[in-house]
Protein backbone atom coordinates (compact mmCIF):
# COMPACT_ATOMS: atom_id res chain seq x y z
CA UNK A 1 0.00 0.00 0.00
CA UNK A 2 2.83 2.46 1.29
CA UNK A 3 4.40 1.59 -1.89
CA UNK A 4 1.84 3.13 -3.92
CA UNK A 5 2.27 6.60 -2.52
CA UNK A 6 6.08 6.23 -3.25
CA UNK A 7 5.41 8.81 -6.38
CA UNK A 8 3.96 11.20 -3.94
CA UNK A 9 7.64 11.89 -2.80
CA UNK A 10 8.94 13.14 -6.15
CA UNK A 11 5.66 14.81 -7.14
CA UNK A 12 6.48 16.83 -3.76
CA UNK A 13 9.41 18.10 -4.95
CA UNK A 14 8.59 18.60 -8.65
CA UNK A 15 5.46 21.09 -6.77
CA UNK A 16 7.96 22.70 -4.64
CA UNK A 17 9.96 23.89 -7.99
CA UNK A 18 6.90 25.14 -9.70
CA UNK A 19 6.29 27.30 -6.62
CA UNK A 20 9.44 29.03 -6.98
CA UNK A 21 9.01 29.73 -10.57
CA UNK A 22 5.30 29.56 -10.88
CA UNK A 23 4.21 33.12 -11.98
CA UNK A 24 5.69 33.41 -15.27
CA UNK A 25 3.81 29.85 -16.28
CA UNK A 26 0.78 31.47 -14.74
CA UNK A 27 0.50 34.56 -16.91
CA UNK A 28 1.39 33.15 -20.14
CA UNK A 29 -1.33 30.46 -18.89
CA UNK A 30 -3.60 32.92 -19.08
CA UNK A 31 -2.57 35.40 -21.79
CA UNK A 32 -1.54 32.42 -23.90
CA UNK A 33 -5.67 31.35 -24.61
CA UNK A 34 -7.08 34.88 -24.86
CA UNK A 35 -4.11 36.07 -27.87
CA UNK A 36 -5.47 32.69 -29.36
CA UNK A 37 -9.02 33.37 -29.22
CA UNK A 38 -8.90 37.06 -29.57
CA UNK A 39 -6.30 36.41 -33.20
CA UNK A 40 -8.20 33.11 -34.70
CA UNK A 41 -11.44 32.58 -33.09
CA UNK A 42 -12.34 36.49 -33.64
CA UNK A 43 -10.50 38.09 -35.80
CA UNK A 44 -10.08 35.08 -38.45
CA UNK A 45 -13.63 33.53 -37.28
CA UNK A 46 -15.32 36.50 -38.64
CA UNK A 47 -13.89 35.94 -42.27
CA UNK A 48 -14.10 31.87 -41.87
CA UNK A 49 -17.85 32.43 -40.86
CA UNK A 50 -18.52 34.44 -43.72
CA UNK A 51 -17.51 32.33 -46.22
CA UNK A 52 -17.82 28.55 -45.19
CA UNK A 53 -20.15 26.23 -42.78
CA UNK A 54 -18.62 24.09 -40.39
CA UNK A 55 -19.76 21.12 -39.76
CA UNK A 56 -22.61 20.90 -37.66
CA UNK A 57 -23.45 24.77 -38.13
CA UNK A 58 -20.94 25.57 -35.58
CA UNK A 59 -19.28 29.12 -35.48
CA UNK A 60 -14.80 29.05 -35.93
CA UNK A 61 -14.81 30.43 -32.65
CA UNK A 62 -16.62 27.14 -31.53
CA UNK A 63 -14.94 25.17 -33.55
CA UNK A 64 -11.50 26.02 -33.26
CA UNK A 65 -11.21 26.92 -28.89
CA UNK A 66 -11.33 22.85 -27.73
CA UNK A 67 -8.73 21.99 -30.52
CA UNK A 68 -6.43 25.04 -29.17
CA UNK A 69 -6.86 23.85 -25.46
CA UNK A 70 -6.15 20.28 -27.12
CA UNK A 71 -3.00 21.13 -28.71
CA UNK A 72 -2.01 23.80 -26.01
CA UNK A 73 -1.74 20.90 -23.59
CA UNK A 74 0.28 19.17 -26.34
CA UNK A 75 2.72 21.35 -26.74
CA UNK A 76 3.45 22.15 -23.12
CA UNK A 77 3.55 18.90 -22.17
CA UNK A 78 6.21 18.02 -24.89
CA UNK A 79 8.66 20.76 -23.38
CA UNK A 80 7.75 20.31 -19.71
CA UNK A 81 9.08 16.11 -20.65
CA UNK A 82 11.81 17.05 -22.37
CA UNK A 83 14.32 19.59 -21.32
CA UNK A 84 13.11 18.72 -17.37
CA UNK A 85 13.65 15.10 -18.19
CA UNK A 86 17.07 15.34 -19.61
CA UNK A 87 17.92 17.85 -16.87
CA UNK A 88 17.04 15.93 -13.85
CA UNK A 89 19.40 13.12 -15.07
CA UNK A 90 22.24 14.82 -16.73
CA UNK A 91 22.03 18.80 -15.83
CA UNK A 92 21.07 19.20 -12.37
CA UNK A 93 20.57 15.27 -11.42
CA UNK A 94 17.62 15.66 -9.15
CA UNK A 95 16.72 11.83 -10.32
CA UNK A 96 20.08 10.86 -9.32
CA UNK A 97 19.03 12.41 -5.65
CA UNK A 98 15.84 10.69 -5.46
CA UNK A 99 17.69 7.83 -6.05
CA UNK A 100 19.88 7.27 -3.38
CA UNK A 101 16.74 7.57 -0.90
CA UNK A 102 14.42 4.53 -1.08
CA UNK A 103 12.46 5.65 -4.10
CA UNK A 104 12.56 3.30 -7.14
CA UNK A 105 12.81 4.01 -10.73
CA UNK A 106 9.46 3.76 -11.08
CA UNK A 107 8.16 5.95 -8.50
CA UNK A 108 10.54 8.76 -10.19
CA UNK A 109 8.71 8.43 -13.65
CA UNK A 110 5.31 8.40 -11.99
CA UNK A 111 5.77 11.14 -9.77
CA UNK A 112 7.26 13.36 -12.69
CA UNK A 113 4.44 12.26 -14.62
CA UNK A 114 1.97 13.11 -11.78
CA UNK A 115 3.76 16.44 -11.57
CA UNK A 116 2.76 17.23 -15.37
CA UNK A 117 -0.73 15.61 -14.44
CA UNK A 118 -1.18 18.42 -12.60
CA UNK A 119 0.59 21.33 -14.51
CA UNK A 120 -1.81 19.93 -17.42
CA UNK A 121 -4.84 19.88 -15.32
CA UNK A 122 -3.47 23.72 -14.43
CA UNK A 123 -3.80 25.05 -17.57
CA UNK A 124 -6.58 23.08 -18.75
CA UNK A 125 -8.70 24.66 -16.24
CA UNK A 126 -7.71 28.43 -16.91
CA UNK A 127 -8.14 27.56 -20.88
CA UNK A 128 -11.53 26.09 -20.44
CA UNK A 129 -12.50 29.21 -18.01
CA UNK A 130 -11.21 31.73 -21.10
CA UNK A 131 -13.17 29.89 -23.73
CA UNK A 132 -16.50 29.87 -21.48
CA UNK A 133 -16.03 33.30 -21.31
CA UNK A 134 -15.49 33.80 -25.05
CA UNK A 135 -19.11 31.98 -25.47
CA UNK A 136 -17.22 28.48 -26.48
CA UNK A 137 -18.38 26.43 -25.10
CA UNK A 138 -21.62 24.88 -25.58
CA UNK A 139 -22.88 21.75 -23.48
CA UNK A 140 -22.06 20.73 -19.80
CA UNK A 141 -20.35 18.22 -20.93
CA UNK A 142 -17.36 20.95 -22.01
CA UNK A 143 -16.04 20.79 -18.68
CA UNK A 144 -14.88 17.09 -19.47
CA UNK A 145 -12.39 18.76 -22.05
CA UNK A 146 -10.37 19.45 -19.07
CA UNK A 147 -9.50 15.85 -17.71
CA UNK A 148 -9.22 14.81 -21.57
CA UNK A 149 -6.98 17.57 -22.07
CA UNK A 150 -4.89 16.08 -19.12
CA UNK A 151 -4.77 12.90 -21.32
CA UNK A 152 -3.90 14.79 -24.62
CA UNK A 153 -0.48 15.83 -22.42
CA UNK A 154 0.06 12.48 -21.03
CA UNK A 155 0.18 11.02 -24.66
CA UNK A 156 2.92 13.45 -24.82
CA UNK A 157 4.85 13.35 -21.84
CA UNK A 158 5.12 9.72 -21.36
CA UNK A 159 6.64 8.64 -24.53
CA UNK A 160 8.64 12.26 -24.46
CA UNK A 161 10.40 11.10 -21.15
CA UNK A 162 11.21 7.98 -22.24
CA UNK A 163 12.43 9.40 -25.27
CA UNK A 164 14.85 11.80 -23.04
CA UNK A 165 15.66 9.17 -20.58
CA UNK A 166 17.41 7.81 -23.47
CA UNK A 167 19.05 10.61 -25.70
CA UNK A 168 21.97 12.25 -24.85
CA UNK A 169 22.14 15.55 -26.21
CA UNK A 170 19.11 18.17 -26.51
CA UNK A 171 19.45 18.42 -30.47
CA UNK A 172 16.71 16.00 -30.58
CA UNK A 173 14.50 17.71 -28.97
CA UNK A 174 14.42 21.01 -31.45
CA UNK A 175 14.12 17.88 -33.84
CA UNK A 176 10.95 16.53 -32.70
CA UNK A 177 9.71 20.31 -31.85
CA UNK A 178 9.76 20.73 -35.44
CA UNK A 179 9.18 18.15 -37.28
CA UNK A 180 6.72 16.21 -35.23
CA UNK A 181 4.91 18.91 -32.60
CA UNK A 182 4.64 21.60 -35.01
CA UNK A 183 3.02 19.55 -37.91
CA UNK A 184 0.60 18.03 -35.31
CA UNK A 185 -0.36 21.45 -34.15
CA UNK A 186 -0.80 22.69 -37.61
CA UNK A 187 -2.57 19.65 -39.65
CA UNK A 188 -4.06 17.51 -36.67
CA UNK A 189 -7.44 19.08 -37.25
CA UNK A 190 -6.92 22.03 -34.78
CA UNK A 191 -7.36 25.09 -37.14
CA UNK A 192 -9.86 22.98 -39.90
CA UNK A 193 -10.99 19.46 -40.09
CA UNK A 194 -8.76 17.30 -41.55
CA UNK A 195 -11.09 15.54 -44.19
CA UNK A 196 -9.80 19.04 -46.07
CA UNK A 197 -6.34 17.38 -46.18
CA UNK A 198 -5.47 15.74 -48.80
CA UNK A 199 -6.16 11.94 -48.42
CA UNK A 200 -2.68 10.44 -47.56
CA UNK A 201 -2.22 13.59 -44.97
CA UNK A 202 -5.54 12.99 -43.73
CA UNK A 203 -4.66 8.93 -42.97
CA UNK A 204 -1.38 10.09 -41.29
CA UNK A 205 -3.14 12.55 -39.38
CA UNK A 206 -5.50 9.96 -37.54
CA UNK A 207 -2.70 8.51 -36.22
CA UNK A 208 -1.68 11.29 -34.32
CA UNK A 209 -2.76 11.79 -30.65
CA UNK A 210 -3.13 15.20 -31.39
CA UNK A 211 -6.01 14.56 -33.75
CA UNK A 212 -8.25 11.92 -30.99
CA UNK A 213 -7.65 14.68 -28.75
CA UNK A 214 -8.74 17.40 -30.18
CA UNK A 215 -11.42 15.36 -31.63
CA UNK A 216 -12.85 15.00 -28.13
CA UNK A 217 -12.41 17.84 -26.73
CA UNK A 218 -14.19 19.61 -29.92
CA UNK A 219 -17.24 16.74 -29.10
CA UNK A 220 -17.67 17.65 -25.50
CA UNK A 221 -17.61 21.53 -25.61
CA UNK A 222 -20.27 21.27 -28.85
CA UNK A 223 -21.90 18.78 -26.72
CA UNK A 224 -22.15 16.07 -29.62
CA UNK A 225 -20.54 13.46 -27.92
CA UNK A 226 -20.58 10.13 -30.08
CA UNK A 227 -19.75 6.37 -28.60
CA UNK A 228 -16.86 6.14 -31.51
CA UNK A 229 -15.45 8.95 -28.67
CA UNK A 230 -14.36 6.16 -26.43
CA UNK A 231 -12.00 5.07 -29.11
CA UNK A 232 -10.12 8.49 -29.11
CA UNK A 233 -9.70 8.24 -25.18
CA UNK A 234 -8.37 4.31 -25.43
CA UNK A 235 -5.78 5.11 -28.37
CA UNK A 236 -4.57 7.66 -26.22
CA UNK A 237 -4.64 5.64 -22.99
CA UNK A 238 -2.39 3.14 -25.19
CA UNK A 239 -0.14 6.00 -26.26
CA UNK A 240 0.20 6.84 -22.45
CA UNK A 241 0.42 3.24 -20.95
CA UNK A 242 3.24 2.39 -24.21
CA UNK A 243 5.02 5.17 -23.32
CA UNK A 244 5.45 4.58 -19.13
CA UNK A 245 6.35 1.02 -20.46
CA UNK A 246 9.42 2.10 -22.83
CA UNK A 247 10.36 4.95 -20.22
CA UNK A 248 11.03 2.24 -17.29
CA UNK A 249 13.15 0.68 -19.63
CA UNK A 250 15.30 3.78 -20.76
CA UNK A 251 14.99 5.39 -17.28
CA UNK A 252 16.35 2.02 -15.72
CA UNK A 253 19.25 2.01 -18.72
CA UNK A 254 20.37 5.07 -17.92
CA UNK A 255 20.11 5.42 -14.19
CA UNK A 256 20.85 1.94 -12.73
CA UNK A 257 24.14 1.35 -14.40
CA UNK B 1 16.79 -8.54 9.46
CA UNK B 2 19.84 -6.67 10.90
CA UNK B 3 23.57 -7.04 11.34
CA UNK B 4 23.99 -8.28 14.97
CA UNK B 5 27.34 -7.53 17.23
CA UNK B 6 30.42 -8.23 15.23
CA UNK B 7 28.41 -9.05 12.44
CA UNK B 8 29.97 -6.64 9.34
CA UNK B 9 27.43 -3.44 8.01
CA UNK B 10 28.90 -4.44 5.31
CA UNK B 11 30.42 -7.90 3.91
CA UNK B 12 31.93 -8.02 0.31
CA UNK B 13 34.20 -11.34 -1.22
CA UNK B 14 34.96 -11.58 -5.00
CA UNK B 15 33.02 -8.86 -5.60
CA UNK B 16 32.48 -8.09 -9.64
CA UNK B 17 31.23 -5.22 -11.64
CA UNK B 18 31.24 -5.16 -15.17
CA UNK B 19 30.20 -2.83 -17.85
CA UNK B 20 29.96 -4.85 -20.93
CA UNK B 21 34.04 -6.38 -21.56
CA UNK B 22 34.83 -3.58 -19.46
CA UNK B 23 35.97 -4.81 -15.88
CA UNK B 24 35.45 -2.06 -13.36
CA UNK B 25 35.83 -4.04 -10.01
CA UNK B 26 37.88 -7.39 -10.08
CA UNK B 27 37.02 -9.09 -7.32
CA UNK B 28 37.52 -7.25 -4.06
CA UNK B 29 36.65 -8.29 -0.63
CA UNK B 30 36.15 -6.14 2.26
CA UNK B 31 34.11 -5.88 5.75
CA UNK B 32 32.94 -2.33 7.20
CA UNK B 33 32.07 -2.86 11.05
CA UNK B 34 30.15 -0.64 13.02
CA UNK B 35 31.24 2.85 14.25
CA UNK B 36 34.68 2.59 11.75
CA UNK B 37 35.80 5.01 9.25
CA UNK B 38 36.83 2.60 6.28
CA UNK B 39 38.32 4.03 2.78
CA UNK B 40 39.30 3.48 -0.85
CA UNK B 41 41.76 5.00 -1.68
CA UNK B 42 42.90 4.89 -5.51
CA UNK B 43 43.40 7.03 -8.82
CA UNK B 44 40.33 7.84 -10.71
CA UNK B 45 39.25 5.19 -12.41
CA UNK B 46 40.10 2.57 -9.82
CA UNK B 47 36.92 0.84 -9.41
CA UNK B 48 36.23 3.20 -6.21
CA UNK B 49 32.84 4.74 -7.14
CA UNK B 50 31.05 1.84 -9.22
CA UNK B 51 32.16 -0.25 -5.74
CA UNK B 52 30.23 2.85 -4.06
CA UNK B 53 26.99 2.73 -6.30
CA UNK B 54 26.77 -1.19 -6.01
CA UNK B 55 26.78 -0.58 -1.91
CA UNK B 56 24.33 2.21 -2.50
CA UNK B 57 21.56 -0.57 -4.34
CA UNK B 58 22.06 2.05 -7.60
CA UNK B 59 24.21 -0.28 -9.48
CA UNK B 60 23.03 -3.97 -9.23
CA UNK B 61 26.36 -6.16 -8.97
CA UNK B 62 27.82 -8.14 -11.60
CA UNK B 63 29.06 -11.20 -9.81
CA UNK B 64 30.22 -12.06 -6.21
CA UNK B 65 28.84 -11.48 -2.84
CA UNK B 66 27.95 -8.05 -1.28
CA UNK B 67 25.48 -7.92 1.92
CA UNK B 68 24.66 -4.20 3.28
CA UNK B 69 23.40 -4.22 6.55
CA UNK B 70 22.53 -7.88 6.60
CA UNK B 71 20.42 -7.69 3.90
CA UNK B 72 20.93 -8.22 -0.41
CA UNK B 73 20.96 -5.17 -2.57
CA UNK B 74 19.49 -7.14 -5.19
CA UNK B 75 16.02 -7.95 -3.48
CA UNK B 76 16.14 -5.04 -0.73
CA UNK B 77 17.35 -2.05 -2.30
CA UNK B 78 14.61 0.05 -0.80
CA UNK B 79 15.14 -0.63 2.67
CA UNK B 80 18.98 -0.82 2.37
CA UNK B 81 18.48 2.99 0.69
CA UNK B 82 16.30 4.22 3.70
CA UNK B 83 19.31 3.59 6.12
CA UNK B 84 22.13 4.91 3.86
CA UNK B 85 23.21 8.75 3.60
CA UNK B 86 24.85 9.06 0.58
CA UNK B 87 27.00 12.08 -0.43
CA UNK B 88 27.91 11.60 -4.77
CA UNK B 89 30.47 12.54 -5.91
CA UNK B 90 28.87 15.14 -8.20
CA UNK B 91 26.16 17.32 -6.51
CA UNK B 92 22.54 16.45 -6.72
CA UNK B 93 21.33 19.77 -5.03
CA UNK B 94 18.25 21.37 -6.37
CA UNK B 95 20.24 25.04 -6.99
CA UNK B 96 16.78 26.88 -7.44
CA UNK B 97 14.89 25.70 -4.22
CA UNK B 98 16.53 26.93 -1.12
CA UNK B 99 19.29 25.50 1.52
CA UNK B 100 16.85 24.49 3.79
CA UNK B 101 14.20 23.24 0.95
CA UNK B 102 16.83 21.01 -0.26
CA UNK B 103 17.29 19.18 2.87
CA UNK B 104 13.49 19.10 3.86
CA UNK B 105 12.45 17.42 0.29
CA UNK B 106 15.00 14.89 0.69
CA UNK B 107 13.76 14.20 3.78
CA UNK B 108 10.12 13.69 1.99
CA UNK B 109 12.47 10.96 -0.06
CA UNK B 110 12.23 9.08 3.18
CA UNK B 111 9.08 9.61 3.78
CA UNK B 112 9.79 11.28 7.09
CA UNK B 113 7.25 14.08 8.22
CA UNK B 114 7.51 17.45 7.78
CA UNK B 115 7.04 18.36 11.14
CA UNK B 116 9.92 16.35 12.18
CA UNK B 117 12.28 17.80 9.18
CA UNK B 118 11.53 21.40 10.00
CA UNK B 119 13.49 20.74 13.25
CA UNK B 120 16.16 18.54 11.78
CA UNK B 121 16.67 20.91 8.98
CA UNK B 122 17.87 23.24 11.67
CA UNK B 123 19.96 20.68 13.69
CA UNK B 124 21.77 19.90 10.61
CA UNK B 125 22.23 23.35 9.15
CA UNK B 126 23.82 24.09 12.19
CA UNK B 127 26.56 21.43 12.35
CA UNK B 128 27.39 22.24 8.97
CA UNK B 129 27.31 26.19 9.90
CA UNK B 130 24.95 27.13 7.41
CA UNK B 131 22.04 28.62 9.42
CA UNK B 132 22.51 31.99 8.32
CA UNK B 133 21.77 30.58 4.42
CA UNK B 134 18.71 28.89 5.25
CA UNK B 135 16.16 30.59 3.30
CA UNK B 136 18.85 31.45 0.02
CA UNK B 137 18.78 29.70 -3.23
CA UNK B 138 21.61 27.42 -3.39
CA UNK B 139 22.84 28.06 -6.55
CA UNK B 140 25.15 31.04 -5.50
CA UNK B 141 26.35 29.31 -2.57
CA UNK B 142 30.56 28.20 -2.75
CA UNK B 143 31.49 24.88 -3.55
CA UNK B 144 32.31 24.22 -0.10
CA UNK B 145 28.98 25.36 1.11
CA UNK B 146 26.85 23.04 -1.35
CA UNK B 147 29.10 19.96 -0.31
CA UNK B 148 28.16 20.61 3.37
CA UNK B 149 24.86 20.90 2.57
CA UNK B 150 25.04 17.84 0.62
CA UNK B 151 26.27 16.01 4.04
CA UNK B 152 23.92 17.66 5.71
CA UNK B 153 20.97 16.41 3.24
CA UNK B 154 22.63 13.05 3.75
CA UNK B 155 22.21 13.10 7.33
CA UNK B 156 18.81 13.48 7.31
CA UNK B 157 17.47 10.35 7.89
CA UNK B 158 19.74 9.54 10.54
CA UNK B 159 21.49 6.57 8.56
CA UNK B 160 23.69 3.50 10.05
CA UNK B 161 26.31 4.00 7.17
CA UNK B 162 27.20 7.49 5.51
CA UNK B 163 28.86 6.45 1.71
CA UNK B 164 31.27 9.53 0.98
CA UNK B 165 32.23 9.57 -2.77
CA UNK B 166 35.13 11.76 -3.29
CA UNK B 167 34.25 14.60 -0.45
CA UNK B 168 36.52 17.16 -1.14
CA UNK B 169 37.52 16.19 -4.89
CA UNK B 170 37.37 19.72 -6.20
CA UNK B 171 37.04 22.15 -3.07
CA UNK B 172 39.67 24.59 -2.13
CA UNK B 173 41.96 23.29 0.83
CA UNK B 174 40.28 26.07 3.01
CA UNK B 175 36.87 24.07 2.09
CA UNK B 176 38.25 20.98 2.34
CA UNK B 177 39.83 21.19 5.97
CA UNK B 178 36.30 22.40 7.47
CA UNK B 179 34.88 19.68 5.03
CA UNK B 180 36.83 17.33 6.95
CA UNK B 181 36.65 18.80 10.16
CA UNK B 182 32.72 18.02 10.53
CA UNK B 183 33.33 14.47 8.77
CA UNK B 184 35.29 14.00 12.02
CA UNK B 185 32.97 15.01 14.14
CA UNK B 186 30.46 12.48 12.77
CA UNK B 187 33.41 9.99 13.10
CA UNK B 188 33.59 10.97 16.99
CA UNK B 189 29.70 10.62 17.12
CA UNK B 190 30.09 6.98 16.10
CA UNK B 191 29.05 7.81 12.56
CA UNK B 192 30.07 4.52 9.98
CA UNK B 193 31.77 6.50 7.06
CA UNK B 194 32.87 4.92 3.68
CA UNK B 195 34.47 6.89 2.07
CA UNK B 196 36.32 7.17 -1.30
CA UNK B 197 39.26 9.42 -2.29
CA UNK B 198 42.52 9.92 -4.10
CA UNK B 199 43.60 12.10 -1.66
CA UNK B 200 46.35 10.72 0.83
CA UNK B 201 45.66 13.25 3.50
CA UNK B 202 42.24 12.87 3.14
CA UNK B 203 42.84 9.09 3.97
CA UNK B 204 45.12 9.72 6.48
CA UNK B 205 42.63 12.35 8.21
CA UNK B 206 39.40 10.50 8.35
CA UNK B 207 40.29 6.75 8.04
CA UNK B 208 40.98 4.31 10.99
CA UNK B 209 41.41 1.85 7.71
CA UNK B 210 41.71 1.32 4.11
CA UNK B 211 41.94 -0.29 1.28
CA UNK B 212 44.35 0.85 -1.99
CA UNK B 213 42.33 0.07 -5.05
CA UNK B 214 43.96 0.10 -8.60
CA UNK B 215 42.59 -1.16 -11.56
CA UNK B 216 39.63 -2.75 -10.38
CA UNK B 217 41.74 -5.05 -7.29
CA UNK B 218 42.74 -4.13 -3.83
CA UNK B 219 46.36 -4.16 -3.45
CA UNK B 220 46.77 -3.55 0.49
CA UNK B 221 44.57 -2.91 3.52
CA UNK B 222 45.92 -2.19 6.66
CA UNK B 223 45.40 1.26 9.08
CA UNK B 224 47.15 4.39 7.04
CA UNK B 225 50.12 3.51 10.11
CA UNK B 226 50.46 -0.27 9.01
CA UNK B 227 50.88 0.96 5.47
CA UNK B 228 52.97 2.64 5.78
CA UNK B 229 55.53 0.69 8.10
CA UNK B 230 55.09 -2.22 5.78
CA UNK B 231 55.02 -0.68 1.96
CA UNK B 232 57.44 2.65 3.05
CA UNK B 233 60.45 3.89 4.90
CA UNK B 234 59.50 6.61 7.58
CA UNK B 235 61.30 9.31 5.79
CA UNK B 236 61.29 10.17 1.85
CA UNK B 237 64.54 12.48 0.82
CA UNK B 238 63.09 14.10 -2.77
CA UNK B 239 65.65 15.81 -5.10
CA UNK B 240 65.52 17.50 -7.71
CA UNK B 241 67.87 18.14 -10.31
CA UNK B 242 68.69 20.41 -13.04
CA UNK B 243 67.98 18.88 -16.44
CA UNK B 244 71.22 18.70 -17.76
CA UNK B 245 73.03 17.17 -14.56
CA UNK B 246 70.54 14.60 -13.80
CA UNK B 247 72.57 11.23 -12.98
CA UNK B 248 70.51 8.34 -15.24
CA UNK B 249 71.75 6.23 -12.12
CA UNK B 250 71.98 7.14 -8.71
CA UNK B 251 73.04 3.68 -7.14
CA UNK B 252 77.05 4.97 -6.60
CA UNK B 253 75.93 7.38 -4.37
CA UNK B 254 73.04 5.65 -3.20
CA UNK B 255 74.09 2.17 -2.64
CA UNK B 256 74.20 1.06 0.93
CA UNK B 257 72.57 4.23 2.09
CA UNK B 258 68.41 3.97 1.64
CA UNK B 259 66.15 1.28 0.90
CA UNK B 260 65.12 1.68 -2.39
CA UNK B 261 64.92 4.71 -4.95
CA UNK B 262 61.76 5.75 -7.20
CA UNK B 263 62.62 7.76 -10.14
CA UNK B 264 59.84 10.37 -11.28
CA UNK B 265 59.83 12.52 -13.92
CA UNK B 266 60.33 15.50 -12.13
CA UNK B 267 62.23 14.03 -9.33
CA UNK B 268 63.83 11.09 -7.45
CA UNK B 269 62.06 9.92 -4.01
CA UNK B 270 64.88 8.04 -1.85
CA UNK B 271 63.34 5.83 0.93
CA UNK B 272 64.65 5.45 4.08
CA UNK B 273 64.26 5.83 7.72
CA UNK B 274 66.91 8.56 7.89
CA UNK B 275 66.58 11.56 6.25
CA UNK B 276 68.68 13.78 6.77
CA UNK B 277 71.68 11.14 7.67
CA UNK B 278 70.71 9.93 3.98
CA UNK B 279 70.70 13.39 2.28
CA UNK B 280 74.38 14.52 4.05
CA UNK B 281 75.88 10.87 3.07
CA UNK B 282 75.05 10.82 -0.64
CA UNK B 283 76.24 14.82 -0.35
CA UNK B 284 79.60 13.64 1.27
CA UNK B 285 79.92 11.45 -2.30
CA UNK B 286 79.77 14.27 -4.18
CA UNK B 287 76.65 14.24 -5.48
CA UNK B 288 75.08 18.14 -5.12
CA UNK B 289 71.20 18.51 -6.04
CA UNK B 290 69.69 21.32 -7.18
CA UNK B 291 67.33 20.73 -3.98
CA UNK B 292 66.74 18.62 -1.37
CA UNK B 293 63.36 18.11 0.91
CA UNK B 294 63.19 15.66 3.36
CA UNK B 295 59.87 14.39 4.38
CA UNK B 296 57.28 11.42 6.20
CA UNK B 297 56.36 8.53 4.16
CA UNK B 298 52.80 9.20 2.92
CA UNK B 299 50.20 7.26 1.89
CA UNK B 300 51.13 8.27 -1.94
CA UNK B 301 54.49 6.68 -1.61
CA UNK B 302 52.79 3.75 -0.33
CA UNK B 303 50.29 3.56 -3.84
CA UNK B 304 53.94 4.57 -5.47
CA UNK B 305 55.38 1.10 -4.19
CA UNK B 306 52.64 -0.80 -4.86
CA UNK B 307 51.37 0.32 -8.47
CA UNK B 308 54.68 1.78 -9.78
CA UNK B 309 52.30 4.78 -10.47
CA UNK B 310 51.47 8.63 -8.60
CA UNK B 311 47.60 8.20 -6.83
CA UNK B 312 46.80 12.12 -9.05
CA UNK B 313 47.85 11.87 -13.12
Amino acid sequence: MTSLMLPLRPLEFFLTQYRRGWRGSAVSSVVTPVVYLLALGVGLGVFVDRSTNLPQGVSYLEFVAPGLMAATAMQIASFEASWPVLGAIKWHRQYHAMLATPLRIRDVILGHQAYFVFRLALTATVYFVVITAFGAVNSPLGVLAIPVTVLVGLSFTAPIAAWAAHTDTEASFVAIFRFLILPMFLFSGTFFPISSLPRPLEIVAWFTPLWHGVTLCRDLTLGHVVPADLLHVAYLLAIVIGGLVVARVTYAKRLVL
Amino acid sequence: MTAHNGQPLIHARDLVKRFGDFVAVDGIGFDLQRGEAFGFLGPNGAGKTSTMRMIGCVSPVTDGTLTVLGLDPAKDGVAIRGRLGVVPQQDTLDMDLTVRENIVIYGRYFGLPRKQLAKRADELLEFVELTERANDRVEPLSGGMKRRLTIARSLVNDPEIMLLDEPTTGLDPQARHVVWDRLYRLKRQGVTLLLTTHYMDEAEQLCDRLVVMDRGKIVAEGSPRDLIERYSTREVVEMRFDDSNRPEDLTYWTDGLVSRVEPLPDRVLLYTDDGDAASHAIHERGLVPESVLVRRSTLEDVFLHLTGRSLIE
